[in-house]
């Protein structure tokens, strides 16, 4: 129980340090908003209250600017997400190849809809309106890895594959985790 | 403002020390990822070092005695149908050849090694490209002219040195070392080059209004607009990814022209693989001297920021791009003032699109008349379609301007997916519309376009055909721009979502005659009554859907008909008896039990519990449930 809550404490003390690393790094800027409320995002996966108050504080806006901000765009949660995020597109090639039945089928076998969570925080379902893959429509997003030419079937096939790599390995999870979200390791 | 000291011609660090004998390109853009490019390409670098006859290396830092093999990623190679594709330029015995093969995985890659490279004998039934005879692909490449995207699909676009290569960052040193700002501007005035992003104004002459106005305090901004928000076009995410280093120097060139420092580049979040191109590119820049302080030593400055955007289609907009730069909410302003005078924090702004950008290092290097000699009439240079939906070939073409809708769609793309009656084609995306096969005989071209009501807009073009309902797809787009309405204006605010309301009405069944008067009229109010194009052309699809395709409205609402079978309120499930086979597939998929059968005997389906979603008319093999 102690260590635990040393880990934790540890890990939190660590998103504090980024996070008053990124208000510094911005703290002044014209403009520096919406990038704060991004690098916030993600050194916290959301923005709880007290992170927004913050980093209103430190553009030198209110924080009723900030919220403006944060629930003009689609990109910002006000809400804990997921670790994982699966985003159905909706782009019209997705769309007139039969996108719908495919967002229905992802929701169905995971037991959400798009914008929830699953109960165990491992998984979020969004709808996208274009991630430039069109040439393989219908496409689904896991992470940041594309995949297309799919059906309804297939959809499931692959989140069930992301699983299998993810869950099955135990405390390999975190590498495929990460294996699969290379884009962002290899910066 | 002319260079005075003496330029540093940009050339490679690493030059090839080799030219290997076997060079294999595989696309890793967006699309060839998701079809697992990059297992492939890990598959070639084993599957080749397994061989005892080839050394893999890599050409700008080994040295190779023997025979040797390079294996590279790409950024998109055009033909996504067919991803991931990969291409092998074999070199040997003083002759070359090279071809392209088609949806190639890990597992085809021991064969290709061991038939081809090895043994010299391409295989013929997964080519879609050879320089040694013609494929069933050729309608795909023969027409196109790269212009814009030359070196998409070539180069590794994380490799600067490969850029540099190919003529990278020559034309901005012709520039910086012969011309002045004013002869840059004329040059891409008389090139005829209009602006890709969808609006198709002249980019000379919006670069000749930047550089007419003056800063109080000398500062100009250049601002690269990627933030492609079209669902259906991904032209800039193509270009962004495979030759980050074109946008870039066509960035260079025009801030040079109208006198600005600092630019920013703004693309959309939902393109990681571009943003983190960009930003290697970006650092190579700097380290070489091609972006920065004193470019190639001369007396010309030009700072480069990257702006991630946060996900609003409006940004796409160029005030609201500069609200939203600015760290405000994306919403658009009145203009005058526009850009060119008072854009981002009250300077004068100039914005262009990726696809713009990129061309214009090929129109310094190549001359004005080069790129104004092919096109049609008002409509200069080639543009990049993006081919997509129930299209044969998908991919991206870029072709003169003025080829017709039909050799696009039937030349280069290979007609309709599964022998399907084509349906219409959506140009333009949220702000274009739907267009008849009627039509498909015209240029395409900015002015014949607009005259059709859909705009050429930033090339996408989405093939539907006969499965896909007309109502379905207007009640897409409108979702689409209600969603995405900054809410500033209440004409689009809130008429966007009455004519959603009708739309949803007509598709559920519930529609009346007058409906269609209505939302003929509201469409009306919303062009007229809103401040920017989001608002302004967000009736378009509504409106040509209406103008090409009354029938099937009037079907939905009068006859309660969907003949797409799409509106599922509209639509009824039955099994035949006649062609079941009492296999019970349909049985066991029903998701709330409406089917009943013995086994081996006729099925039916209970119309009080069907819910209509469908999943039994996908599931029969025999076509035994008819949808009607």
């Amino acid at each position: 129980m102690t260590s635990e809550t040393t880990a934790a404490d540890i890990d939190r003390q660590e998103l504090e340090q980024q996070f008053a690393e990124l208000l510094d790094h911005y703290r002044g800027e014209p403009g520096a908003l919406v990038p704060l409320l991004q690098g916030a995002q993600g050194i916290f996966g959301y923005l709880p209250e007290d992170v927004m108050r913050r980093v209103a504080e430190a553009a030198g806006e209110p924080l009723s600017k900030a919220l403006g901000v944060a629930t003009f765009y689609s990109q910002f949660r006000l809400h804990p997400h997921a670790k994982h995020t699966i985003r159905c597109c909706h782009g019209t090639a997705c769309h007139v190849s039969g996108a719908s039945r495919i967002s229905e089928e992802v929701e169905k076998y995971l037991g959400i809809h798009a914008g929830q969570n699953t109960e165990d925080m491992l998984y979020t379902i969004e709808e996208v309106h274009c991630v430039g893959a069109c040439g393989m429509a219908p496409v689904v997003m896991i992470n940041d890895r594309a995949h297309g030419k799919l059906t309804p079937e297939k959809a499931v096939g692959v989140i069930k594959a992301f699983q299998a790599e993810v869950e099955g390995e135990g405390s390999g999870a975190l590498a495929a985790a990460s294996a699969t979200g290379e884009e962002e390791a290899e910066q | 403002m002319t260079a005075q000291r003496t330029l540093v011609q940009p050339v490679p660090r690493n030059p090839r020390r080799t030219i290997p004998e076997v060079d294999v390109r595989i696309c890793l853009g967006t699309g060839g990822v998701a079809a697992g490019s990059r297992e492939v390409l890990k598959a070639f670098e084993e599957e080749l070092a397994r061989t005892d006859v080839l050394a893999v290396i890599r050409p700008r830092e080994d040295e190779c005695s023997g025979r040797c093999a390079s294996v590279t990623g790409t950024g998109c190679q055009g033909l996504c149908a067919m991803d991931p594709l990969v291409e092998i330029h074999l070199r040997r015995n003083g002759s070359s050849s090279k071809v392209t093969y088609g949806q190639v995985t890990p597992a085809m890659v021991p064969e290709i090694i061991n038939q081809h490279i090895l043994g010299g004998e391409p295989i013929e039934k997964w080519l879609v490209l050879s320089d040694q005879g013609p494929t069933e692909y050729n309608a795909f490449y023969d027409a196109q002219e790269k212009l814009t995207l030359r070196h998409v699909g070539v180069i590794d676009p994380e490799d600067i040195d490969d850029y540099l290569e190919a003529g990278g960052y020559q034309a901005l040193y012709k520039v910086l070392s012969s011309m002045t700002p004013a002869e840059v501007i004329d040059e891409v005035k008389r090139s005829g080059l209009r602006g890709r992003g969808g609006a198709g104004f002249s980019t000379g002459q919006k670069w000749e209004f930047a550089a007419g106005y003056g800063s109080p305090d000398g500062v100009k901004y250049f601002i690269c607009n990627g933030d492609e928000g079209d669902p259906g076009a991904f032209m800039d995410c193509s270009a962004l990814e495979g030759e980050p280093h074109a946008v870039m120097e066509g960035m260079a060139i025009g801030a040079y022209a109208i006198g600005a420092s600092t630019g920013y580049m703004y693309v959309r979040a939902e393109y990681p693989l571009a943003l983190r191109r960009i930003k290697i590119a970006l650092k190579a820049a700097e380290e070489r001297g091609l972006i920065g302080e004193n470019i190639m030593g001369s007396d010309f400055s030009f700072h480069i920021k990257l702006k991630e955007g946060a996900g609003a289609f409006v940004c796409g907009e160029e005030t609201a791009m500069m609200q939203s730069i600015e760290g405000n909410r994306g919403m658009p302003r009145m203009r005058p003032p526009f850009p060119a005078e008072s854009g981002l924090w009250k300077r004068p702004t100039n914005i262009n699109n990726v696809e713009t950008l990129a061309v214009v290092p090929w129109i310094i290097t190549n001359g004005a008349e080069a790129f104004a000699s092919r096109g049609y009439e008002k409509s200069k240079g080639t543009k990049v379609f993006a081919l997509a939906g129930k299209v044969n070939r998908t991919g991206l073409a870029e072709v003169p301007m003025g080829m017709t809708l039909r050799e696009v769609i039937f030349g280069i793309g290979g007609g309709v997916k599964n022998n399907k009656t084509f349906k219409a084609v959506q140009m333009g995306g949220p702000s274009g519309g739907c267009l008849p096969e009627a039509l498909l005989d015209l240029p395409v071209d900015y002015e014949t376009i607009n005259q059709t009501g859909a705009i050429v807009g930033s090339g996408g073009m989405i093939v539907i055909d006969e499965d896909n309902c007309i109502v379905d797809t207007a009640r897409y787009f409108l979702t689409f721009t209600q969603s995405e309405s900054c809410g500033k204006c209440p004409p689009c605010r809130i008429g966007t979502k009455c004519m959603l309301e009708l739309l949803n009405k007509i598709c559920e069944g519930r529609g009346t005659p007058g409906d269609i008067d209505m939302l003929q009229e509201m469409a009306q109010e919303v062009r007229t009554g809103s401040l920017c194009a989001l608002g302004t052309t967000a009736p378009n699809p509504v409106q040509t859907a209406l103008r090409y395709f009354r029938d099937e409205f009037d079907e939905h609402v009068v006859e309660k008909k969907c003949r797409a079978g799409i509106c599922t309120a509209l639509v009824t499930y039955a099994i035949d008896p006649e062609t079941c086979t009492g296999c019970g597939a349909c049985l066991r998929v029903c998701p709330t039990g409406a089917i009943a059968g013995e086994k081996k005997q006729a099925h039916t389906v209970d119309a009080a519990l069907c819910v209509k979603c469908g999943t039994c008319y996908e599931k029969c093999r025999f076509g035994a449930v008819k949808r009607s």
